[in-house]
């Protein structure tokens, strides 16, 4: 099976950049031909300047690396997997104390104990911790908040920010759309393609769709109406609303409000939207489709 | 004038930190952190410090106690139908033997099958009649020994040893008298006189407790580290592949010394199991023989993904092999050929072999270098296919 398939991009020294995807679309296979793990069977990369596959020595020593799945010694305590992974990096934890110190500091208190008792919030800032010790380039985080309570996500993404501003080029990749503006810059990526790379304010601003919320009594009818209506281009639930796009400009809100109150729906809201990058995502990835 | 290794000795710590800081730096310091590790692995898992340190005593113990050919007051029944002096004679000869003790006198052959059946004696010792007086005017007496031979191998001792006190007897009634000294067999056991089973045991224990603690242990935790992920981690840092497999292996060499130690101690200690031959070359064997199991262990781990693969080809592929066709329970000479074809390959044959021959014979390298070699061979070609086995990728 292919998992990737022509993917450019560029990430620039300094920038928090966020590869934003569901599951299954290739962000860990991306991240591990990045990290040196993989071969690709085509094409070139290189990181902070060196190549995947001939530096793949000199790649290892510069950056961090945090997998998806949490791997760090569970019979170890937090202390013991600080020291093993700033010994195999060849540096002390109190070389580099100050890099980590306002990750680490929350957790210090807890460094006597053995990993295997942590919650999955400490066991994130000690894996943080851990792929920051050897003070690297660039940081890899494959879904670092997957699985992660919200104000722990908060949290990470607030502890990212801060990384990043010591200048360390920051690449995570995470399937939460929402997680998209606190990035530099992002890539959507659907079954192994890029379907855009920008900033999430640009990628918002050039969808010229205009998208409208939908609410009405009974969601699951409306969305099943609104299906029906000639002229529509997509429609999805989107939390307490429906997200709705119209394929041509002979749209107003009277005249779906008509069509909707004459199928018998109730308490009929219809309100013009801002896209998010949800949207966008929703839009550009039924575009590909109907191009395939 | 101090001679220049004189010198060297006086500051050996400074020409160490030098060495160090020349050639191994920081390659040395993450080399011994990763050892540091290892070893918390391994004292923190009951599991691991079970089959360390508890298996080879229990096993050690359990060999030497309870699983032996050696026989010791074995009930017997007697059916003596002369009772004369010389039937009391030899019956009492057998019951002050410390092999023997004479559970029931029976007064007919109907009762035997009986006392067989309720599982009270091993063997029946019946006398014919008229014993003494035929064995006085003819020098011909008959006896009959019945065995319960539902053990076999017991049957078969017991009978021996029976037959032996009787042969000793009628070789004392006959000295001096002409013409009625039967072909004397005198019998002499090499290497071990007194047919012991630790010597058997001993060696065969040591050969799978070593192969377990190297080859199952280094496996596993190779593959524990596959399977927690923790892999990925290693694999994109500046350990080399070298220095992760040097230092997996790294703390299993030095255990298994210490468990080398402790079998020889116990063996020599609880059972009087001696080393005929040289330490040294024990030592040196034993380090072969665990570097060749090691390597192995490692092959076993670069092939298998997961700690429960790498534990069944341990057990399957070593274990049972090892135990049944290393010549440890079953002797290979008595093997069909193809099965003795298959026990060439298992290092645990030679070593057993070198071991019997240093522990027990007393031999040296002049007698055991085409072994060693097998050993060597076999650990070379260990080596060599795990390093180009070894993945510095994922798969």
């Amino acid at each position: 099976m292919q998992a990737l398939r022509d993917i450019t991009f560029e990430v620039k020294p300094g920038e928090l950049f966020g590869l934003i995807g569901p599951d299954g679309a290739g962000k860990t296979t991306l991240f591990r031909i990045l990290t040196t793990l993989l071969f690709a069977d085509e094409g070139t990369a290189s990181v902070a300047g060196m190549d995947v596959v001939g530096d793949y020595r000199d790649i290892r020593k510069a950056v961090g690396y945090m997998p998806g799945r949490f791997s760090l010694y569970q019979d170890l305590s937090v202390e013991e997997n600080l020291d093993f992974f700033a010994t195999i990096f060849g540096t002390t934890v109190e070389e580099n104390y100050d890099l980590i110190k306002d990750i680490y500091i929350q957790i210090e208190p807890f460094k006597k104990r053995r990993v295997v008792a942590l919650s999955g919030g400490m066991k994130q800032k000690l894996a943080l911790s851990c792929a920051l010790i050897h003070k690297p380039k660039v940081l890899f985080l494959d879904e670092p908040t997957t699985g992660v309570d919200p104000v722990s996500r908060r949290e990470f993404w607030d502890m990212l920010k801060r990384l990043n501003s010591t200048g360390i080029t920051v690449l995570v990749s995470t399937p939460y759309m929402d997680e998209a503006e606190l990035c530099n810059r992002i890539a959507l990526i659907q079954e192994g393609e890029l379907l855009v790379v920008d900033s999430p304010e640009n990628i918002v601003a050039n969808h010229t769709d205009s998208l409208y919320k939908v609410a009405a009594k009974n969601t699951y009818m409306l969305i099943k109406d609104l299906k029906d209506f000639k002229g529509n281009k997509s429609v999805y639930a989107f939390g307490e609303f429906i997200h709705y796009t119209h394929s041509n400009s002979d749209f107003s809100e009277e005249r779906l409000g008509e069509y909707l109150e004459a199928k018998g729906h109730e308490d009929i809201k219809i309100v013009k939207a801002r896209a998010g990058i949800e949207d966008v995502f929703m839009a550009l990835s039924e575009k590909k489709g109907t191009e395939v | 004038m101090l001679r220049p290794w004189m010198r060297c000795s006086k500051n050996w710590r400074a020409m160490w930190n030098n060495f160090k800081s020349k050639f191994l730096g920081t390659n040395f310091k993450r080399f011994m952190g990763f050892v540091k590790k290892e070893f918390y692995h391994i004292f923190r898992d009951k599991r691991s410090m079970f089959i360390l340190f508890g298996m080879p005593i229990a096993q050690i113990l359990l060999f030497g106690f309870a699983i032996t050919n050696e026989i010791k007051n074995v009930n017997i029944g007697i059916l003596d139908k002369s009772k004369d002096s010389e039937t009391i004679h030899i019956t009492n000869r057998i019951s002050s033997s410390p092999y023997f003790k004479i559970k029931n006198i029976v007064s007919s052959e109907q009762q035997i099958e009986a006392i067989f059946k309720k599982g009270q004696v091993k063997a029946v010792l019946v006398f014919e009649k008229d014993f003494g007086k035929n064995l006085k005017s003819t020098n011909l007496a008959n006896v009959q020994i019945i065995s319960d031979a539902t053990d076999p191998n017991t049957a078969n001792t017991v009978t021996n040893y029976i037959q032996s006190i009787l042969q000793d007897y009628q070789r004392e009634i006959n000295l001096g008298i002409p013409g009625r000294e039967p072909i004397e067999v005198r019998s002499r056991m090499f290497y071990n006189p007194e047919l012991k089973g630790v010597f058997n045991f001993l060696p065969g224990v040591m050969t799978v407790i070593l192969m377990l603690v190297s080859a199952m242990m280094t496996s596993i935790s190779i593959a524990r580290e596959k399977e927690q992920g923790t892999m990925e981690v290693l694999l994109v840092s500046p350990l080399k592949p070298l220095q992760v497999i040097i230092g997996k292996v790294f703390p299993y060499i030095f255990l298994s010394i210490i468990n080398a130690i402790v079998i020889l101690l116990l063996g020599f200690v609880v059972f009087g199991m001696p080393v005929q031959g040289s330490y040294f070359l024990l030592a040196l064997e034993t380090v072969l023989f665990i570097l060749c199991a090691l390597s192995l262990g490692i092959l076993i781990s670069i092939i298998s993904k997961t700690q429960q693969t790498a534990m069944m080809i341990s057990l399957m592929g070593l274990m049972l092999p090892i135990i049944l066709l290393s010549g440890f329970i079953f002797p290979v000479s008595s093997m069909p050929w193809p099965l003795q074809a298959i026990s060439n390959i298992i290092p645990a044959k030679w070593y057993n072999l070198i071991l019997k021959g240093v522990m027990i014979k007393g031999v040296g390298l002049r007698f055991l270098w085409k072994e060693t070699l097998i050993l060597l061979g076999m650990t070379v070609f260990f080596i060599v296919l795990s390093i180009k086995k070894y993945k510095i990728r994922l798969e």
